[in-house]
């Protein structure tokens, strides 16, 4: 289905039923109805359209806004769907989002496919589709494609998805990992590991009192900002799973440098970092849905900490690190370390497998 | 955070590092052997390496990660009995989640999750009971795993069980006991341990007369130490001005949480429940006498060695993994002759590579390869 905006040529088809069954997959008039009441509806407002089985795009008129062109693509699972802060459908949308703002693109079109699970209510499709549709409006990006998949129950998780997107980037921009350099400063935007607690917390195992809202956002104009403030910022890469340790990993792998970071300077809300207490985990490996770690060349630093504290989505920004030369003293596998708040120093390795509730 | 920043303090802990230096330089100037410190618990392996207190540390004080991290320990043989509960059908197989990637001889209870089998886990094991009362149908088996620090609240959670007449919630028991292993690694011949840090979690529960004999017979001191970086360093202290002095005594650093005479009433639930088992088995360290319980025959109902058939194979530890010697304070971790190499926390071979709180593990994810001076902060 293509959700172009053309003029309306037909009626939008009605949903009646309250769930999902298999006829919903089956490519007759079932299906149709399901997409227009749930997706054509969100996702192209009032201006319908006739159903090609593409998007197209005006080359001259992505050309215009700069000299490359930035293709991404995410799938969402996520349990529950809805959270403090989110849903599965805002996740979708700035998930891609992101994904193109770290390499410097401006954000245009996505796509959105879906599988779902036979027995969803779709009057819950409807909400996740209204999310996604009002993420994607406040960024200023268009939901422009789409396919939609029904399975067995059993076969996935009430629904997964699939969100393409398509970015262009402006002539001048150039943000590459392994251009970081001994001497950069290694920044965040933000207090770390909220989604990752946040999930964890709304699963109810706990049975925690507390709520941590999810961090979940779409950071292109904050990353615009910021790169007006600091524009040799040497790369931007955004700490979903695995956290800010797996890339801070990547960064100090890819430019051949180590990075020493400070404990005492990681920003971390004090129910997040209670909750790690709690349950034996490390915050550095929690993922966040809207937090960035950015390498600043030295110059640059305090411009780029400025630029991000006047963002709403910067205000605790912060200088974590730096890049530092070679490999780390700590021996042959360390790349990356961290003084502690203690005075001593350890390694921040890549995360094995899941982090797991330690057991006392 | 209150209550456990002021046990992080940088400060303070400059000035128990000074002192340390001072003790230890003294106590070297009548020795060529390092100074050997066990921590006996896992949790203080933790913190150890969480926050890099060994770099801290002068290099003629050696610490040993002793035996206290349950899940590292445990036999391959029973995680296989473990797999073989959660693989018959209608059982719910509850278990703390670091239990779950411990290997067995075929496959460890994550793998058993992906080919099917319903492995949940838990935080308590009252959801495992929760869990017992909202599937009627299906057979709830806890996981029962740890020292006496888990030891009660299993107890009591059997009880609870009882005083509802709950048929379908049973415990699959591999509590053990930390005292019979600490002495067995006191008679261990290759043993050069100078002092002790004794477990602040199950001391909690027994209390600190169960250690007497430790300085009393093998004249060795020991300091029950909770798990804060200053709490170890002052432990660490502890142990040294005992050793300048020639003493041999419990101590109790960690008085804030551990009573000298434990909790009543956590052992009384664990005196009811549970009795000795003749002997338990160990990785890395074999079979201890007396070192784990199970089930008393009047809570046979609730016993899932009783209920469901297992196999109950032993299967001995792979021959060149080297866990117990690294357990002792024999080698190091990065002199096994696997490690890194066959064993690594992806597969891990041996115990202590299995956990977070094991040794070899910690090493190779916080520690780097070898202790080096320059870990030494400025």
């Amino acid at each position: 289905m293509n959700m172009n905006m053309l003029p309306p040529t037909r009626e939008l088809g009605q949903c009646f039923v309250a769930t999902v069954t298999l006829a919903h997959g089956g490519g007759g008039k079932a299906m149709k109805d399901l997409i227009d009441d749930v997706f054509i509806r969100a996702f192209a407002m009032d201006a319908l359209q006739h159903l090609e089985d593409q998007a197209r795009f005006d080359l001259a008129a992505l050309a215009s806004q700069g000299d490359r062109l930035a293709f991404t693509t995410d799938s969402f699972v996520v349990n529950p769907l809805f959270f403090p802060g989110g849903d599965i459908g805002k996740l979708a949308v700035c998930g891609t989002i992101n994904d193109l703002a770290v390499g410097g693109a401006k954000p245009l079109y996505l796509s959105c496919a879906v599988v779902i699970e036979e027995g969803m209510e779709v009057e819950t499709l409807r909400v996740i589709a209204r999310s996604m549709a009002e993420t994607a409006r406040l960024a200023g990006v268009r939901i422009v494609t789409g396919d939609t998949k029904v399975v067995e129950r059993g076969a996935c998780d009430r629904i997964f998805i699939t969100t393409t997107g398509i970015g262009v980037i402006p002539r001048g921009r150039a943000l590459h990992i392994e251009t970081m350099a001994p001497g950069d400063g290694i920044l965040v935007n933000g207090l770390l590991g909220d989604h990752g607690a946040a999930i964890l917390c709304a699963r109810g195992d706990m049975a925690l009192e507390t709520t941590i809202d999810s961090d979940c956002a779409c950071l292109h104009d904050l990353i615009a900002t910021l790169l007006l403030a600091a524009p040799h910022t040497r790369c931007i890469r955004d700490a979903t799973r695995g956290g800010v340790a797996t890339v801070l990993n990547e960064m100090a792998e890819a430019s051949n440098c180590s990075i020493e970071i400070d404990e005492a300077a990681t920003p971390l809300r004090p129910q997040v970092r209670g909750f790690c207490e709690i349950l034996g985990l490390d915050p550095l490996y929690l993922a966040n849905e809207g937090k960035i770690v950015i390498a600043v060349p030295p110059d640059e630093i305090a411009a780029a900490l400025t630029a991000l504290r006047a963002h709403p989505l910067g205000r605790d920004a912060a200088l974590i690190g730096h890049a530092v030369a070679g490999q780390g003293a700590a021996g042959e596998m360390a790349r990356v370390t961290m003084n502690t708040v203690f005075g001593g120093r350890r390694i921040v390795d890549m995360l094995v497998g899941e982090q797991l509730p330690r057991i006392c | 955070m209150k209550y456990s920043d002021e046990f992080r303090d940088r400060e303070k802990a400059q000035v128990l590092i000074r002192e340390i230096d001072q003790l230890a330089a003294g106590i070297m100037a009548g020795r060529d052997l390092p100074i050997q410190i066990m921590e006996v618990c896992g949790g203080h392996t933790h913190s150890i390496f969480r926050y890099g207190l060994e770099g801290m540390l002068p290099e003629s004080i050696e610490l040993v990660h002793g035996p206290g991290c349950p899940v590292c320990v445990l036999p391959m043989g029973r995680v296989d009995d473990c797999v073989a509960i959660a693989e018959r059908e209608g059982v719910i197989f509850t278990t703390f989640g670091d239990a779950m990637r411990v290997p067995g001889s075929k496959k460890s209870l994550l793998q058993a999750k992906a080919a099917g089998a319903d492995v949940r886990m838990v935080y308590s094991p009252m959801d495992a009971l929760t869990l017992a009362r909202k599937n009627p149908d299906n057979d709830v088996v806890f996981f029962g795993l740890g020292f006496e620090t888990t030891m009660p609240s299993t107890a009591l959670t059997i009880l609870q069980a009882e005083a509802e007449g709950l048929r379908n919630f049973s415990v699959f028991c591999n509590h053990i006991t930390i005292v019979p292993t600490i002495k067995a690694i006191l008679d261990s011949p290759d043993l050069h341990l100078d002092g002790f840090l004794g477990p602040g979690h199950v001391s909690m529960v027994i209390g600190t007369a169960p250690y007497e004999f430790i300085a009393r017979f093998y004249k060795r001191p020991m300091v029950v130490a909770g798990f804060e970086p200053l709490d170890v360093l002052q432990s660490i202290w502890m142990v040294l001005q005992q050793i300048k002095d020639g003493r041999a005594e419990i101590e109790n650093q960690y008085a804030r949480i551990v009573p000298d005479a434990g909790n009543a009433a956590a052992l009384a639930a664990v005196t009811r429940v549970y009795e000795l088992r003749e002997f338990f088995e160990w990785r890395g360290l074999g079979s201890i006498d007396h070192s784990g319980v199970r089930l008393r025959e009047s809570y046979a109902a609730f016993d899932a060695e009783r209920k469901f058939d297992i196999p109950n194979l032993k299967i001995a530890d792979p021959k060149s993994c080297q866990c117990g010697e690294v357990l002792k304070g024999v080698i190091k971790p990065w002199q096994c002759k696997v490690f890194g190499t066959a064993c690594t926390p992806e597969m891990p071979m041996g115990a202590l590579m299995v956990s977070t709180e094991g040794a070899c593990s910690a090493y190779y994810q916080y520690g780097g390869v070898k202790r080096q001076k320059s870990m030494v902060p400025a």
